[in-house]
């Protein structure tokens, strides 16, 4: 029976690292296709997600689907507050991140890398505090009820059981689907062929006609839309507040960093298996040094490979 | 030109700050003494964050980690061993050096952003060890019997001064550092850190140096700030909004200037306390807008700072630049070719380079004699640079040895061999753009000189000798292509080599300029030096080498007096083709 409960407690421990993994690796896919095409580290990534968050509370809020309809609402608000982040990236963009990237940043001494991270550091503390201001800090999440509804799979005669929560697994799905459609769209289509060009050679790109700039705003766009759809999905399950933001920030650079700093689908398996060391450590750690083991694989991959477990080549600087 | 730069006028503004502080903190009263606290603990930060980010480039975003380092350990020696934080705070700039130290060990050897990312996760990790250890809230125990001992004083404004006497010590520091060896050494590493390591300087060993120092003077910030707020959590010492505003007052202020991060604590600090404690209460959070605000305007509008942008508008127009003095007539004449006869100085044999797939060299052996020019000749793609990259120790050889009077190069870091007397020049001149032509030269001298003033002396020397001595003050960004070139010498003589390798040195120049260079070059050989060059164009290379070595395509093709390299029919295959043997034979 013991030996039943160890495998039974894995098995969970598996479960649910694969699906909060299938989330961070969807936030990871947003920060990594903005710093693989663009080369900018987007500091303020997790504050957007953040505003992204409470932007699905309000949409499912005005909606008022009732609590067993709220999952199924909340995903389609998902798909409508990517447009708007899509937007928001855009603006964002243009108004503040192209002044020191792109074009304007070629030439400077490190490519402006430093200044576009104490900019967008900037833009995270504003965002992180005047969302305090307009939402004040008490935990809040989208009330719905597969968040409390959960399958139960019996293993071994039911000497083995899991469950897996709905809200949980559905939300992983989603994100499964907006990571390979966000690929598709790199593969197949025009403006992901202009993006990779960008990314492999901004100058040339320009030179053979691509608008640039415009193509920069898109890669900002996408991101932003990316990681905001995995904000809403996160809001169903997990209560979050104007510094929640932050607290996944670090697990988006682990997983980005993880999986290479370039491919949407390495940032989306680094995620992945960010989630599975977090949820793993709890075996050997105690459960509130979880994020000190991301840190730590984090740091560790820095040192040791930063190119990724999945990347070519870095840049060195 | 900073580097030695009498301090008179700055301890002058200096001791002023200071009394104006301490006079301030008689008129007023309360809450506000406490701003006069927090201003001076910021501004130390902020100095703290300077050193490596300003003077050193090394732009980091985890000062927290030494800050928290120093408040926690005020608070457990006193709240748990009753320690008087006297001792503490000297501990907790202690365990700040320390920290920083180790820290720095390991993230030093990444490079730009990969590197303030790192930084990012140390405070951030310490923060739920910290919590999970029990130290989620730590207050320091009232003690009104002895208010002496336990710096718990009575009158609100003796701790204000202490943190002023302590920022006072921190800019002392700074500014001295601004002027001396490790400042000039950090400038160098920011603005070139692979020229800064072929003239000399040990990168890495600077860098512990300075994030000790920076270590230091966090860690008494946070034992200060820990001492005046009483409690401390995780979140308030490691927080991200303690590293950031180390950053914000450091770059809002002046990036690299001492002053800098005084200015920017001095303006901001307050500003975010009073509106905190005016609207604070019902918008919480005010102290990360204003800081978040003030930093995106200064990246985006002012990005090198109030300090330097006010200088800029003083200083319009003065300091008048002397002109560059005229190439007097060009006599070279045609050198005697002579076998050197010296003995061997450098013995290269059997090197090998791979890079990836890609074999660079493959077992090129040459002898290099004393007081000779050799040249190294080769069409593009032979591996000339690399094989200086190989002795200079920038590119590690798969094989092979290169022996100095005896001593093995290969293997050891590019200032070592600088130490062993190799100089080097580069292809593309790689300055120290916003230091003055003589700081530049000094940055060469310190390896052999170890007094600073001795350095100094060294360096106008090399320029008096290499004939720019009348533009010792220019910053380096004003020289032609001809004063860079002559520059990089004088900066590679005034590490007093037994040998200097120069790479490509008339690139780009005008062939009035490559006269120069050339009896620049001839008078170094005239009076004993040792000159290893490399060049394709033949022209000026069969009239300045004494001896010449042939490379193609990573193997050693010919050697010999240059009249009979230039005939040797396999030699002229190589840089012109087949077709042009025939020609040359006929």
């Amino acid at each position: 029976m013991a030996f039943a409960g160890h495998i039974e407690a894995l098995l969970q421990i598996l479960t649910a690292g694969l699906l909060l993994g299938c989330l961070y690796g969807l936030m990871c896919a947003g920060l990594g296709l903005i710093f693989g095409i663009m080369r900018v580290i987007n500091f303020a990534q997790g504050e957007f997600m953040m505003l992204a968050m409470y932007a699905g509370l309000t949409g499912v809020a005005v909606l008022a689907p009732g609590r067993s309809w709220a999952f199924a609402t909340a995903m389609l608000v998902a798909c409508a507050v990517a447009a708007l982040f899509y937007g928001l990236g855009a603006l964002t963009h243009w108004a503040l991140v192209s002044r020191v990237s792109g074009a304007r940043a070629v030439g400077t001494a490190d490519a402006g890398h430093t200044g576009q991270l104490i900019l967008t550091l900037g833009l995270s503390l504003v965002l992180q505090n005047g969302g305090l201001m307009l939402f004040g800090s008490s935990p809040v999440s989208i009330p719905n009820d597969a968040a409390v509804r959960s399958w139960t799979m019996e293993f071994a005669e039911g000497d083995v059981m899991l469950f897996v929560n709905q809200a949980r697994a559905f939300s992983a799905l989603m994100a499964v689907a907006a990571v390979l459609l966000t690929i598709l769209l790199m593969a197949r289509t025009g403006i992901g062929r202009q993006l990779r060009a960008v990314a492999n050679n901004p100058i040339a790109a320009l030179y053979m006609g691509v608008n640039v700039d415009r193509a920069f705003r898109t890669a900002f766009g996408i991101g932003l839309a990316l990681t905001a759809v995995a904000g809403v999905c996160v809001a169903t399950f997990y209560p979050f507040q104007a510094y929640t933001g932050f607290d996944f920030v670090i697990i988006m650079y682990a997983g980005v960093v993880l999986g290479g700093m370039g491919s949407v689908g390495g940032a989306f398996l680094g995620g992945l298996l960010i989630g599975l060391v977090q949820q793993l450590s709890t075996l050997v750690l105690p459960p509130q040094l979880q994020n000190t083991a991301v840190f730590i694989v984090f740091l560790a991959v820095l040192l040791i490979r930063p190119q990724g477990l999945f990347g070519r080549g870095v840049e060195r600087a | 030109m900073q580097f030695l730069a009498p301090p008179g006028r700055q301890l002058a503004v200096l001791a002023v700050l200071l009394l104006c502080g301490t006079a301030s903190a008689f008129v007023i009263s309360g809450y506000e003494l406490l701003i006069i606290s927090l201003v001076g603990i910021w501004a130390m930060l902020g100095l703290s964050w300077n050193i490596l980010g300003g003077y050193g480039g090394l732009v980091s975003f985890g000062h927290a980690a030494f800050f928290g380092g120093g408040a926690y350990t005020v608070a457990i020696l006193f709240h748990d061993y009753g320690v008087t934080p006297w001792i503490g705070c000297l501990l907790g700039a202690a365990v700040g050096a320390l920290l920083a130290v180790m820290i720095g060990a390991v993230t030093f050897r990444l490079k730009g952003h990969y590197f303030s990312l790192a930084m990012l996760a140390y405070p951030l990790a310490l923060i739920p060890v910290f919590t999970w250890a029990g130290w989620s809230e730590v207050a320091l125990p009232l003690q009104r019997q002895d208010p002496l001992h336990y710096m718990q004083f009575a009158d609100p404004r003796i701790m204000p001064l202490i943190v002023l006497g302590a920022l006072g010590v921190a800019l002392y520091v700074c500014l001295r550092i601004e002027r001396t060896r490790l400042g000039l050494q950090l400038y160098a590493i920011r603005q070139n850190e692979l020229a800064a390591q072929c003239a000399g300087i040990s990168t890495l060993r600077t860098k512990l140096v300075a994030s000790a120092i920076s270590g230091a003077i966090a860690g008494l910030a946070g034992s200060l700030y820990a001492t005046i707020v009483l409690v401390i959590t995780p979140g308030s010492v490691f927080g991200m909004l303690v590293s950031a505003q180390a950053l914000i007052v450091s770059m809002f202020g002046g990036l690299g200037a001492a002053w800098g991060p005084l200015i920017g604590a001095v303006i901001l600090v307050p500003m975010a306390e009073l509106l905190n404690a005016t609207i604070g209460a019902r918008l919480p959070g005010m102290q990360g807008v204003v800081f978040g605000i003030a930093i995106m305007a200064v990246i985006l509008f002012r990005p090198q700072g109030i300090y330097w942008a006010v200088r800029d508008s003083f200083a319009h127009g003065s300091a008048p630049v002397p002109e560059a003095p005229t190439v007097e007539a060009a006599t070279t004449s045609h050198p005697a070719y002579h076998e050197a006869t010296g003995e061997p100085l450098l013995v290269v044999r059997d090197i090998s380079v791979q890079f990836g797939g890609l074999q660079a060299l493959s077992d090129v052996s040459l002898e290099v004699r004393r007081g000779e020019i050799l040249g190294i000749i080769g069409p593009n793609g032979a591996g000339k640079t690399t094989l200086f990259n190989v002795l200079n120790g920038i590119v590690r050889a798969t094989a092979g040895s290169a022996k100095l009077e005896g001593l093995e190069l290969l293997g050891k870091a590019p200032q070592e061999v600088s130490a062993l007397g190799v100089a080097r020049t580069f292809q593309t001149v790689r300055a120290f753009p916003r230091l003055t032509l003589l700081e530049n030269v000094v940055v060469g001298a310190f390896g052999v000189n170890k007094e600073d003033q001795a350095a100094l002396q060294a360096a106008r020397a090399m320029l008096t000798r290499v004939g720019l001595a009348g533009r010792a003050l220019v910053p380096a960004s004003q020289l032609t292509n001809r004063e860079l070139r002559l520059m990089e010498l004088a900066r590679a003589l005034a590490s007093n080599p037994k040998l200097i390798l120069m790479d490509e040195s008339f690139a780009g120049l005008s062939s009035a300029d490559v006269e120069v260079m050339m009896r620049q070059i001839r008078r170094l050989a005239a009076e004993g030096m040792t000159v290893v060059i490399i060049e394709h164009t033949m022209t000026a290379m069969v009239r300045l080498a004494t001896r010449f070595v042939v490379l193609d395509r990573g193997r050693n093709l010919a050697a010999g007096l240059p009249e009979d390299v230039v005939r040797d029919p396999e030699v002229v295959s190589a840089y012109l083709g087949k077709r042009w043997v025939e020609h040359a034979g006929a």
